[in-house]
């Protein structure tokens, strides 16, 4: 089936099965940072934007894109770049595996929660599970890159 | 695996109704349990092209699509007013915001699983299905009927002023929950339902009155009631044990939530 949407910006035109769903899909197109880590609907790491809400690419079928706009990390490198180095100077992450949902949602979260408190950001991200650390890290990062973007001046984070 | 043989994106409900008379067929949620499974699905039916994806609030009712997003219901302001934030409370602790982005209202109430935050919530609202042929059917009986081949079309929650409130006990946060209790007070009367014992979520009669008159007894009347309902569920609401709690242990949460839920309702805070 025909598939039109755009990906990270580009208008594609694509084939896919009636079953295939949006991870696999997307991986095949060479977006690698999306990823299946639990097959259970679980642990956020295969997060992607559809139509700008953060959602489950592992949960999505590939048809159901038509028309849509799909954002991956690819397609946010400046931003994740910038809030990476955030979680670095926590020393946040361990082995990483879960960074890519996790700074998917993450940037979710600032385009829409305005100001959020240490509690809804830990609720906003619950869906997203590390099983190296206890989050006090990234919980530390985010609460730093928001006080950065906020110095930045009002609706840096909008962009 | 799930298998799709034929994907669907309907045109309007006739068409898709008429896809869903065979047995093989299959209209999508949110697919995030669908998913889980190895079914084999003749022809996938995607209702996600009509327009039901809103809440519409009137002055008797809320009218929400089936295929809304929980998440939008959580973040609703219409429907946390009207239920004192109940709403959300009952829908922020499943899973994570990615996955409610995704699972619909549609998909949850027509599946009537278990589990069901969510059919714990809208039993106990004054709610209705409304299904593309068999219409308006409150929530209550729906949840008891066998599954057939009708659509879930709307969810409506009409605005009978109420105080609800809702709990559920978890053995870590985005779980399954280990069982669920909503109570409301409708009329003066007072209501509770319980879910995740761990099968469908029911309301719990009272055969012997003693929740009747609840808004306008006196603070130890209250009190009163709500022990003495809460030890009546306890022994009255059928409870099993399965991998996450036993049955010993959710007969005690019933009582417990039970009577946290009805001091909720009757402005006596929720401890204890």
């Amino acid at each position: 089936m025909k598939v039109d949407f755009w990906l990270n910006g580009v208008r594609r035109s694509e084939e896919a099965q009636p079953d295939t769903l949006l991870l696999d899909f997307l991986r095949s197109r060479g977006c690698y940072s999306v990823k299946r880590g639990c097959e259970t609907a679980n642990c956020g790491l295969c997060t992607v934007l559809l139509d700008g809400k953060p959602v489950l690419s592992c949960s999505v079928l590939a048809v159901r894109a038509d028309g849509k706009k799909v954002v991956t990390l690819e397609g946010l490198q400046k931003e994740a770049e910038e809030f990476g180095a955030f979680l670095a100077d926590e020393g946040a992450e361990q082995c990483g595996f879960c960074n890519p949902g996790f700074v998917m949602n993450v940037l979710a979260m600032m385009k829409e929660l305005e100001d959020p408190t240490e509690e809804e950001i830990q609720e906003y991200l619950a869906g997203n599970l590390c099983r190296c650390s206890g989050f006090a890290g990234q919980t530390r990062g985010i609460l730093n890159y928001l006080r950065y973007k906020k110095s930045q001046g009002k609706g840096a984070s909008k962009a | 695996m799930l298998k799709i043989r034929n994907y669907v994106k309907a045109a309007d409900l006739a068409e898709a109704y008429e896809l869903n008379q065979k047995k093989t067929a299959c209209v999508l949620g949110g697919m995030v349990w669908l998913k889980m499974g190895n079914r084999s699905v003749s022809t996938a039916i995607d209702l996600s092209g009509l327009g039901l994806d809103t809440i519409r609030e009137t002055e008797e009712e809320f009218v929400i699509g089936c295929m809304t997003p929980l998440r939008a219901l959580e973040t609703d302001e219409g429907l946390n007013a009207f239920t004192g934030g109940a709403m959300r409370e009952s829908l922020r602790h499943i899973v994570g915001v990615q996955f409610r982005n995704c699972a619909t209202v549609g998909g949850s109430i027509f599946g009537r699983y278990g589990f069901s935050d969510v059919l714990t919530m809208f039993l106990t609202l004054d709610s209705y299905v409304e299904m593309y042929r068999g219409g308006r059917i409150p929530m209550e009986e729906f949840a008891s009927m066998k599954r057939d081949r009708d659509i879930l079309v709307n969810v409506i929650v009409r605005k009978r002023p109420l105080v609800c409130a809702y709990f559920s006990q978890r053995n870590t946060a985005t779980d399954f929950p280990v069982l669920t209790c909503g109570a409301s007070l409708m009329d003066g009367n007072a209501r509770v339902v319980i879910g995740a014992r761990p099968s469908r979520a029911m309301a719990v009669q009272d055969p012997g009155g003693i929740l009747t008159g609840f808004g306008e007894m006196t603070g130890e009347q209250k009190e009163k009631a709500a022990e003495a309902f809460a030890e009546y569920a306890f022994s009255a609401v059928a409870v099993n044990g399965n991998m996450r709690a036993s049955g010993e242990y959710r007969a005690l949460l019933v009582k417990v939530l039970t009577k946290r839920a009805l001091r909720a309702v009757g402005g006596m805070g929720n401890e204890g």
